[in-house]
């Protein structure tokens, strides 16, 4: 048994240690918002937050994340900025990128309030959208960083 | 109108072709058919697509495949408009694999070759205002009153004393009585409220949630996972496994081979796939042992000087004198190699087979063609067959082949009453993909002492995308490069398609320009590689080639590339005007002038639309930065403008990877490489800015989804040379080459 924090619940799952957390939330936590689309760490399609940072989950095996604060597409609950961002600025095509593209934006913005082109970039260089919504994403960032600093100052 | 069967002429079976439109799908008979999909008892159903229940919910039944091209928001707006029906309140739910949405023309349901929109716009218009036109002889029966006095709002059907109203769920008993209307009356596009709008994709919510049901999602109690280990050499097969060799890997619960190699069921993935890995496998390498790129290269160059006459896809005027008389001659050769698909999801499919019984969950562009496979890998018969769709992570034209069927439902045979899902790695899908072919051009061209272009002598040399897929289609489902499959599997009709010259592979071809003698041949060269429709079909590599080449002509004489192509496109307007719109916003005269810029243009029709896209390079040394692109399109009337924008963005980028990133290489039979570090693709910091226009127009629709493709490589090779007075014809383009 391995346990750790999933959207702010405790949770627990009884699977191999070296199960990456992808497959222990797809499949023993039913958290299919999470994607697999490489396996290896090069597409972020599987990304999450751990303790608030993202982070690959398919290279990351279930043992090294007991006792920590993880984060999926589904505990942002619809609302978060980002998500509304998405929406507005029509990001998705066929959106199978996009969980994986919003964890890795929310987990920039919670480090910088304000980014940058660069900084956005380089936050988002490691999750492909083969659909093409890059320019969408880096338009959708920025309106999501607005608005966070509108409502609270630049946290998140 | 019944469904054509199984046996096409050739022609018809083009949809990479665009030819496939128009045809009239209303006839399928209403009431005394089958039922429509996904049924509710008391509904009203004017036809296959619509229900409307006592209650009042309206369900359409998308027919196609939701792969991120939105169809699922276009159609939903065009039987909305005529219905008149707000589309965003719908209910839309996938239709599956059902007789009655054969495209009338290929006989198939199948969503490709841009032809949503286009094939479904008459018919999605018609069953709209059949069923608003049944509605208000409803109601108008029920108030005694001339149906034609009656209006409608957004699913309610008006008095003609303009107070009286009845909502469409209270009419559903009675208009299910009423007789369908011969003539019916389609809006017109002044009146439209929702077509040419802006809408925000019906899609949207739940996919920014994750919860989206994408084929991998699909989830059931008891469900295994199924992994299938599979011969890395093209055209290989089986000796033996070693069960013994994945003894003790916990969660195992079978192992067995299939057709195409040997499934492994777990209780989860991670299982399945360690299992895998550690499998004692022994394979044949198969006829393809030992070739690799050069060789496939080389044997298509080789085809075609062997080749005395090539198929004529086109012969204008007599270019043999054009050539004797010429004072200059320009040629050229230009190359693409294999390239992979690479949707973000991984192929997938799910079985449950019980009772007889085999459904499948299956994300794909084809859903009856993957129930016709899963018919010939199990004998299950197909009427016993169910083909549900889930979305689609991307399609690209690779989930218009099924295999990933083939294989869920053999699996599934043998795991009869539990729910298998069968999963493969991005390795697998990158290995076992079908790739868009390589292709070899030769390019020549006269121009006489005035510096006019008198003669254009194209000939090149690919191979048929048709060919693995008709014989899918004909229920012969093993690929054609197995020779043993041939004798066992190719039905009656097969001779029908897979004739030596597959039409589609001269797709793009036959310039637009005027230029008075034009002679296209091409040569099918089979390397027994897996190749398939790749988004743009042979658009993608053809347009290469003949963009590249007519700025080639343009350098030659001395001329401004935009303005030498405005010469000869005299008699097509639409190229012109697309063109002159992406000169006019990407300000074309105007050349920055920064060290290393270059700027370049290309123009190209296909599926019904033209695009044209103004580029902008940087180059540094060896190096260069796609900057920006400015893209103009015309696709006939627009459904929804954002959309057409996002799709001119996407393909734009889906078309750059293939420009700038490695394509397929071959080594031994098989794919060389096998994940995103090896055969990378576009990132975000590579991805340029691009700014989409649309030409006005109220022509019939035409396709979005792949129209952006084909002029990204030529507009981007025009461009460097402008840079750098290199000219680039092998893509991906590199400088260092
Ligand atoms: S699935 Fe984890 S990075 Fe691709
Ligand atoms: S939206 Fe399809 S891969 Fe990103």
């Amino acid at each position: 048994m391995i346990e750790f924090f999933l959207n702010d619940q405790a949770v627990a799952v009884d699977v191999e240690p070296d199960t990456p957390l992808l497959w222990a939330l797809r499949e023993n936590l039913q958290k299919t918002g999470t994607k697999f689309g490489c396996g290896q760490g090069l597409c972020g399609a599987c990304t999450v937050l751990v303790n608030g940072n993202a982070t690959r989950s398919c290279v990351l095996p279930v043992s090294s994340i007991a006792g920590q604060r993880i984060t999926t597409i589904e505990g942002l609950q619809g609302e978060h900025a980002v998500q509304r961002a998405w929406l507005s600025e029509n990001v998705s095509q066929c959106g199978y990128c996009q969980p994986g593209q919003i964890m890795s934006a929310v987990g920039l913005l919670q480090q910088n309030g304000n980014p940058g082109d660069e900084d956005i970039l380089n936050a988002m260089a490691g999750n492909i959208c083969r659909c093409g919504t890059y320019p969408r994403i880096v338009k959708a960032i920025k309106v999501a960083a607005k608005t966070l600093q509108q409502t609270n100052g630049g946290g998140v | 109108m019944k469904p054509s069967s199984l046996k096409l002429s050739r022609r018809k079976f083009l949809i990479g072709s665009g030819v496939v439109g128009g045809g009239l799908l209303l006839g399928f008979s209403l009431r005394d058919a089958v039922p429509v999909p996904h049924l509710r008892a008391g509904s009203f159903q004017p036809n296959a697509w619509l229900q409307i229940t006592p209650q009042g919910e309206v369900i359409f039944q998308l027919d196609k495949a939701e792969m991120g091209q939105g169809v699922m928001t276009s159609l939903s707006a065009i039987i909305g408009e005529e219905l008149d029906y707000d589309p965003s309140r719908m209910t839309i739910e996938f239709a599956g694999a059902h007789s009655a949405f054969k495209n009338p023309q290929m006989g198939v349901q199948i969503t490709g070759g841009s032809t949503s929109v286009m094939t479904g716009w008459d018919p999605l218009r018609e069953a709209g205002a059949t069923a608003r036109a049944m509605l208000m002889a409803a109601a108008a029966q029920q108030w005694q009153v001339d149906a034609s006095q009656c209006k409608t709002d957004d699913g309610v059907v008006i008095h003609p004393d303009g107070q009286q109203r009845s909502g469409y769920g209270e009419l559903a008993a009675q208009a299910s009585q009423q007789v369908q209307p011969d003539n019916i009356q389609l809006k017109k596009p002044d009146n439209y409220r929702w077509i040419g709008k802006s809408l925000q994709r019906f899609d949207s919510a739940d996919k920014v949630q994750g919860k989206t049901q994408f084929g991998v999602d699909v989830v059931m109690p008891g469900m295994k996972v199924a992994v299938v280990v599979r011969c890395p050499h093209f055209g290989g097969g089986l000796i033996s496994f070693d069960k013994n060799s994945i003894a003790g890997i916990s969660g195992v619960r079978n192992v067995f081979a299939i057709h195409s190699g040997v499934a492994i069921v777990a209780d989860g993935y991670w299982q399945a796939r360690k299992a895998a890995n550690q499998l004692q496998v022994e394979w044949n390498k198969g006829p393809l042992a030992g070739l690799d790129t050069a060789a496939i290269m080389q044997g298509q160059k080789n085809a075609l000087a062997s080749t005395e006459k090539p198929f004529s896809v086109q012969n204008e005027g007599d270019v043999a004198p054009a050539f004797a008389g010429a004072t200059s001659l320009v040629e050229a050769e230009y190359t693409v190699p294999f390239f992979h698909h690479s949707p973000m999801e991984p192929q997938n499919c799910t079985g449950l087979f019980v009772d007889g019984l085999l459904t499948l969950w299956a994300p794909t562009q084809t859903a009856d063609i993957a129930r016709a496979v899963a018919s010939h890998f199990t004998g299950v018969p197909q009427e016993n067959i169910v083909v549900e769709s889930t979305f689609l992570g991307g399609g690209f034209g690779r989930r218009g082949y099924v295999d990933f069927a083939g294989e869920a439902a053999a699996v599934a045979l043998q795991q009869p009453g539990v729910p298998v899902k069968l999963m493969w790695s991005r390795e697998d899908d990158m290995r076992h993909d079908y790739y868009r072919p390589t292709a070899y051009h030769k390019m020549r061209a006269a121009v006489d002492n005035g510096g006019s272009v008198t003669g254009w002598h194209h000939d090149f040399v690919s191979t048929s995308v048709l060919q693995g897929f008709g014989v899918d289609l004909m229920h012969a489902m093993l690929p054609s490069w197995v020779p043993t499959s041939i004798a066992r599997g190719i039905g009656k009709g097969v001779a029908d398609f897979v004739p030596p010259y597959d039409i589609s592979m001269g797709e793009g071809t036959k310039i637009p320009y005027a230029v008075p003698n034009r002679k296209v041949g091409m040569v099918h060269y089979d390397a027994g590689i897996p190749t398939g429709f790749w988004r743009s079909v042979s658009h993608s590599f053809n347009a290469f080639a003949v963009e590249g080449f007519f700025d080639e002509l343009a350098h030659a004489v001395k001329k401004d590339p935009v303005e030498f192509r405005r010469e000869y496109l005299k008699d097509s307007p639409r190229h012109l005007a697309a063109l002159n719109l992406a000169v006019e916003k990407s300000n074309w005269n105007v050349m920055p002038r920064i060290a290393g810029f270059g700027r370049g243009v290309a123009v190209h029709e296909s599926f019904g639309s033209v695009v044209a896209i103004v580029a902008d390079v940087r180059v540094s040394g060896n190096q260069y930065v796609v900057k920006r692109l400015v893209i103009a399109v015309d696709c006939g009337l627009v459904i929804n403008p954002d959309q057409v924008i996002a799709q001119m963005e996407g393909g734009a980028i889906y078309g750059l990877t293939a420009v700038i990133k490695n394509g397929v290489d071959i080594y031994d039979g098989a794919c060389a490489q096998s994940n995103f570090h090896d055969l990378p693709v576009l990132r975000i910091g590579e991805s340029p800015e691009i700014a989409a226009y649309i030409v006005p127009s109220t022509d019939k629709p035409g396709g979005i989804g792949e129209v952006a493709v084909p002029p990204v490589a030529p507009a981007v090779a025009n461009a460097l040379f402008a840079a750098t007075g290199k000219r680039l014809r092998n893509l991906p383009l590199k400088l260092d080459a």
